[in-house]
C-alpha cells in the first residue's frame, strides 16, 4: 500500500524552502562525478535540469526523441514568463504571485510548492538574462513587463511573441556548453519505451534508437522525467505532433502514482478545425482578447457574412453575461461559453465550429496602425493559416486543449512515489492545481530544472555514495528490453486494417466529447465503456508496416497511442469520481445558479492520485488532502 | 465551399543514407485547399498505408513554424513558394488544381538523408556546442536589471535569435554554406553586453566549426530568401568582421 507523504517542510510558509535546503543531504563537490543521472526530455524543464546538474558535476545522460534538443514544444509558448520582481512598483510581491497562483488554480494545489515557485521566479529572470535571453527592454535598457491573462500587476517578462523559444534556446545553449565539455552525453532521436526499477527504486530506462531501431538499456543513480503533458490524448490540441504521455505512463505502470489526470486547460482562442484532415490546432495569443470583441449571430443558421449582420442581431455573450470582465474572463469561463453558444447552433464559419473575435471596434477607436503594431504578427499568422484577412473580416476562434495540469504525483522534492524517479515541468502535477495562469508554465518548467531539482536530488543520491548503478546486464534490464521487443513484435504481427492515425482520431473524439470542456456523469460513464472497446479493437486491428529495424514512424506512434488509450481511461475515471467542478474541470452537475463552476471543498480539497494495479484491473485512488493555512478558500466570481 | 485540388506529386524516397533513392510519382486527388502542406502529406500517407505501402518519412513537430523540425524542397525551393513561411505553415491554397509538385529532402554534404525526406542536421548542434552560449552557470547571475541592455541592442539580438535552426538557408545555398545560421547565433550573443567576455573566442570557434561542415559563402543571398524568419544578411557581414578581429583579439587576450 503506497502512502502519500508530500514531505512538506516544517516552519512558516516563507521559510520552508530555506529550511529545506539546509536540511537536505548534500553530495560533496568532488563526489558528484561519481553519480550518473538520466534526464528524459529537453524542453525547458529537462534542458535546464540537465545543464544545471552537469554544472554541479554530476554525469548526465540526456534523451530526446527530437533531432536536436532545441526543438521541444516549450519553444511554442508565446506570451511570457511571470516573476515577482515588482520592477513596475505596482504592488507585486512573492506573496501576491503565490496567492494569485493558488487562487487561479482554484485551490487545488499545494501552498508550499506554489510559494517556492513564486520565490524562485525571480532567480529565473536573473539566470535567463545572464544567459543572453533577449527579453524586451525599456529605452533605459531595463527589463520591460506586461500584464497578462487578467493579472492585476505587470509581472510578465517576454521576448516578442517568442518567449518560450528564447528561454528554451537559453537552456539549450547551457546544455550545449555541458555537452561540449563532456559532462552531458546527448542521445538524440531516442524514444524512451520503459522505466526500469529494481527493488522498488528507479535504476534506468529502455530506449529505442529511432534511426537503427536498436533497443537498449541505460542505467543511472536517478531518473528524471521532463517529458511534458498529455494534451494529445484529445488528438487535436495545440501540442506538437510528437508530444506524448509514454514516459510518464510507463512510469505509472511501474508504480508512480498519476495525479489529477482530469485537469486539462482548454485555451479559448485557437483557430477552429478547417477540415477532416486537420492534424493540430494553432493557438492565437490570449492578448487578442484585450482588444477583440467576441460575438456570434443571434439567429441560428445565420447565412449572412459578419459585416452584413446588424449590431442588434449580434450576441456579445461574454460582455452581456459578465459585464465587469467582459471579453477578459478567465480561460475556462471564456472556453465554456464558446462551447455553449456553438452547441446551441450559433457557431460561425463553414463548419459552424467557431465564434467571432472582432477587431472592428478597436480599428475604429485606435486606427489600423495601432492594431497592426499590437497584433501584426498574430494577424499574419492567422492569414497564413486560414487565408482570411483579419483586418477586414473578424477572426474565427474556438477553444482547444492547451496544457495539462495533472501529471505524475511528486513530493516537495519533485520525486514520484518511485524512489529515485523524478518528474519535472508539465509532466508533474504539483503547482497549478486545477487551472494554470497565463505565463506560469515557463516559470514552473525552469523553476523545477534550474532551482529545485539541483538541490533536492542530493537527498536521494548522498546515501548511495560508492554504489555503482545497476549494470545493464542485470535481469531487471534484460527483462525490460525483452518486454519492449515483445511489444514491438506484437505490433508488427497484428497486420490489421487501419493505420494508427485512425485510432488516435477516434480516441480523441471520445475524450473531447465526454471529457472536454464540460463533463457529466452519463457522458463519462459512456466514455468509460467506449475507450476500452476502442483499445481492444485497436490492439487487434491496427496496421503497422515496414520493419522495426530502422526508421519506422508508424511503430513510434503505435506505442504512443497505446499508452494514450490507457491514460484516457484513467482521465475519464478521475473526472467521473470528482463530482465537483474546479478550474479546468467542469462538471455540469456542480454549478452555481448562474452556471459557474461550483467547488465542493468539503469533499474534494485533495489531490487524487491513482495507483496502477495491472491491465484491466481498476486502479486505486489515494488522496493527498490539501491544507490551506494562508489562503482563504473563496468561490471565484467574474461577474 | 472548400476548393479541392488534384495534384501530381513527385516525392523522393530513399531507404537510408547508403541506399539509392528514386522519385515516387503519385496522384494526390481531393486535397482540400485549407490543408497545410504537411497535412497534404498526411493524407497521402494514409492512402499509402491503406494500400499497404510504407508512408513517406518526414521530420515535423510543432506545425506552428517555430520548432524548426520540418523542411523540404518544394519544386526546388526550400520551404516552398511562400516567403517567410516554414513548410508546416504553407497551405495548399497557394497551389492550383493540376499542379505538379516535386518534393525532395534538404541537400548538403553534411546533411545525409536518413530516410525519404528526413535528413541529419546534427552539424548545427556541433556549431552551437563550439561556443554558441554565454557561460553563466545556474545560480551565478546578478539581478537582471544590473545589466542594462539598450532597447535597440535587445531588438537586434532578438532579430538574430529568431532563427529556428531549420537549415533552409543551407539547403537553399548553391554552396551549402552555413553562414546565415552561424551568423544569426553569433549576433544574438555578440551584440549583448553579457556576450562580450566570450565574444572573440566564440566567434573564432563557431566559424571554424562551421567551415569544417559547410561550404564557402559567395554572397548569393539565397539563404535570406529561403529563411522562414527573414534573418537579415547584415549578420553575415557582422560575423565576417568579428571573425577577422577575433584572430587578433584572441591572441592579444592570450598574451595579457
Amino acid at each position: 500500500m503506497t502512502t502519500l507523504d508530500a514531505k512538506i517542510p516544517e516552519g512558516p510558509l516563507a521559510e520552508k524552502w530555506d529550511n529545506h535546503k539546509f536540511s537536505v543531504k548534500l553530495v560533496n563537490p568532488a563526489n558528484k562525478r561519481r553519480f550518473d543521472v538520466i534526464v528524459v526530455g529537453t524542453g525547458l524543464a529537462g534542458a535546464s535540469a540537465a545543464a544545471s546538474l552537469a554544472e554541479l558535476g554530476y554525469n548526465v545522460k540526456v534523451f530526446t526523441y527530437h533531432d536536436s534538443p532545441r526543438r521541444a514544444h516549450s519553444i511554442a509558448a508565446q506570451g511570457g514568463i511571470n516573476a515577482a520582481k515588482n520592477y513596475r512598483n505596482d504592488g507585486d510581491s512573492i506573496y501576491r504571485l503565490f496567492y494569485d497562483t493558488v487562487k487561479g488554480g482554484d485551490y487545488r494545489s499545494r501552498e508550499a510548492n506554489v510559494y517556492r515557485l513564486a520565490q524562485v521566479s525571480n532567480d529565473i529572470i536573473d539566470q535567463c538574462a545572464a544567459q543572453g535571453v533577449p527579453f524586451a527592454r525599456e529605452y533605459g535598457g531595463l527589463l520591460a513587463n506586461r500584464s497578462f491573462g487578467g493579472a492585476q500587476v505587470s509581472r510578465t517578462f517576454y521576448a516578442r511573441g517568442q518567449t518560450g523559444q528564447q528561454l528554451l534556446l537559453g537552456a539549450y545553449q547551457a546544455l550545449a556548453a555541458q555537452i561540449a565539455v563532456g559532462k552531458v552525453t546527448l542521445y538524440n532521436r531516442s524514444d524512451v519505451l520503459d522505466i526500469v526499477t529494481k527493488d522498488g527504486e528507479a535504476t534506468g530506462i529502455v530506449t529505442r534508437d529511432m534511426l537503427t531501431g536498436e533497443v537498449s538499456a541505460h542505467s543511472g543513480h536517478a531518473v528524471v522525467l521532463a517529458t511534458g503533458g498529455y494534451g494529445n490524448v484529445y488528438y487535436l490540441s495545440t501540442n506538437a505532433m510528437q508530444c506524448n504521455v509514454s514516459a510518464s505512463w510507463r512510469a505509472h505502470r511501474k508504480g508512480a502514482l498519476f495525479a489529477n489526470p482530469c485537469y486539462t486547460q482548454i485555451h479559448p482562442t485557437c483557430i477552429p478545425a478547417a477540415d477532416d484532415f486537420q492534424s493540430k490546432l494553432t493557438l492565437m495569443s490570449e492578448s487578442l482578447r484585450n482588444d477583440g470583441r467576441i460575438w456570434v449571430p443571434r439567429n441560428l443558421d445565420e447565412a449572412r457574412a459578419a459585416d452584413q449582420i446588424p449590431e442588434e442581431e449580434r450576441y456579445y455573450y461574454l460582455e452581456e453575461k459578465y459585464p465587469a470582465f467582459g471579453n477578459l474572463v478567465p480561460r475556462d469561463v471564456a472556453s465554456r461559453n464558446a462551447k455553449t453558444v456553438v452547441d446551441e447552433g450559433h457557431g460561425i464559419g463553414p463548419r459552424k465550429n467557431g465564434v467571432y473575435l472582432d477587431f472592428a471596434a478597436a480599428r475604429a477607436r485606435d486606427g489600423v496602425e495601432a492594431v497592426k503594431e499590437r497584433y501584426g504578427n498574430l494577424f499574419d499568422m492567422y492569414e497564413r493559416i486560414t487565408g482570411e484577412d483579419p483586418y477586414s473580416v473578424p477572426m474565427r476562434i474556438y477553444p482547444a486543449t492547451h496544457y495539462t495540469m495533472g501529471g505524475l504525483w511528486v513530493d516537495y522534492n519533485l520525486m514520484t512515489t518511485v524512489p529515485g524517479l523524478y518528474a519535472l515541468g508539465e509532466a508533474n502535477f504539483s503547482d497549478h492545481g486545477a487551472n494554470r495562469l497565463g505565463a506560469s508554465a515557463l516559470m514552473q518548467g525552469l523553476a523545477d530544472g534550474y532551482f529545485v531539482l539541483p538541490y533536492t536530488i542530493g537527498d536521494h543520491l548522498a546515501p548511495k555514495l560508492g554504489d555503482s548503478p545497476v549494470p545493464t546486464d542485470d535481469t531487471v534490464f534484460t527483462e525490460a528490453v525483452n518486454a519492449v521487443n515483445d511489444r514491438t513484435r506484437r505490433w508488427m504481427d497484428v497486420k490489421g486494417t487501419h493505420g494508427v492515425e485512425h485510432y488516435h482520431r477516434e480516441l480523441g473524439k471520445i475524450v473531447w466529447e465526454h471529457c472536454g470542456m464540460a463533463r457529466n456523469e452519463a457522458g463519462l460513464k459512456k466514455a468509460l465503456s467506449e475507450i476500452p472497446a476502442l483499445r481492444d479493437e485497436f490492439r487487434k486491428n491496427v496496421k503497422v508496416l515496414g520493419s522495426p529495424d530502422g526508421i519506422n514512424t508508424m511503430l513510434e506512434k503505435v506505442n504512443r497511442v497505446d499508452d494514450f488509450m490507457e491514460l484516457a481511461e484513467l482521465k475519464v475515471r478521475d473526472a467521473l469520481h470528482r463530482s465537483e467542478s474546479c478550474g479546468g474541470h467542469f462538471r455540469e452537475e456542480s454549478q452555481t445558479p448562474e452556471g459557474e463552476a461550483l467547488r465542493d471543498d468539503e469533499n474534494f480539497a485533495y489531490v487524487g492520485a491513482w495507483e496502477w494495479n495491472g491491465d484491466n484491473v481498476e486502479p486505486t485512488l489515494h488522496k493527498e488532502h490539501l491544507e490551506f493555512e494562508y489562503v482563504k478558500l473563496t468561490q471565484r466570481s467574474y461577474k | 465551399m472548400t476548393r479541392m485540388l488534384n495534384l501530381k506529386l513527385r516525392i523522393w524516397r530513399q531507404n537510408g543514407p547508403d541506399s539509392e533513392g528514386a522519385f515516387l510519382d503519385i496522384d494526390a486527388d481531393d486535397i482540400p485547399e485549407d490543408a497545410s502542406f504537411l497535412e497534404m502529406l498526411d493524407v497521402v500517407n494514409e492512402r499509402l498505408i491503406s494500400d499497404d505501402i510504407e508512408p513517406v518519412t518526414f521530420d515535423h513537430d510543432c506545425r506552428e513554424g517555430i520548432c524548426g523540425t520540418c523542411g523540404v524542397m518544394i519544386n526546388g525551393q526550400a520551404h516552398g513558394p511562400e516567403k517567410a513561411t516554414a513548410t508546416c505553415q504553407l497551405h495548399m491554397r497557394k497551389f492550383n488544381d493540376g499542379d505538379e509538385i516535386t518534393i525532395e529532402p534538404w541537400q548538403a554534404a553534411s546533411f545525409p538523408v536518413l530516410k525519404d525526406l528526413m535528413v541529419d542536421r546534427r552539424a548545427l548542434d556541433r556549431i552551437v556546442e563550439a561556443g554558441g552560449y554565454i557561460s553563466a552557470p545556474t545560480g551565478t547571475a546578478p539581478d537582471a536589471n544590473e545589466i542594462a541592455v539598450p532597447k535597440e541592442v535587445a531588438e537586434t539580438s532578438m532579430d538574430a535569435a529568431a532563427c529556428i535552426g531549420c537549415a533552409a538557408c543551407i539547403a537553399a545555398c548553391p554552396n551549402s554554406a552555413g553562414q546565415l545560421f552561424t551568423a544569426a547565433k553569433l549576433a544574438h550573443l555578440n551584440v549583448l553586453p553579457q556576450g562580450q567576455p566570450e565574444r572573440w573566442k566564440r566567434t573564432e570557434a563557431m566559424v571554424e566549426t562551421m567551415e569544417s561542415f559547410f561550404g564557402a559563402c559567395t554572397n548569393h543571398g539565397e539563404c535570406h530568401e529561403a529563411c522562414p524568419k527573414e534573418i537579415p544578411l547584415d549578420f553575415i557581414a557582422m560575423m565576417n568582421r568579428d571573425y577577422v578581429r577575433s584572430k587578433v583579439k584572441n591572441r592579444s587576450l592570450a598574451s595579457q
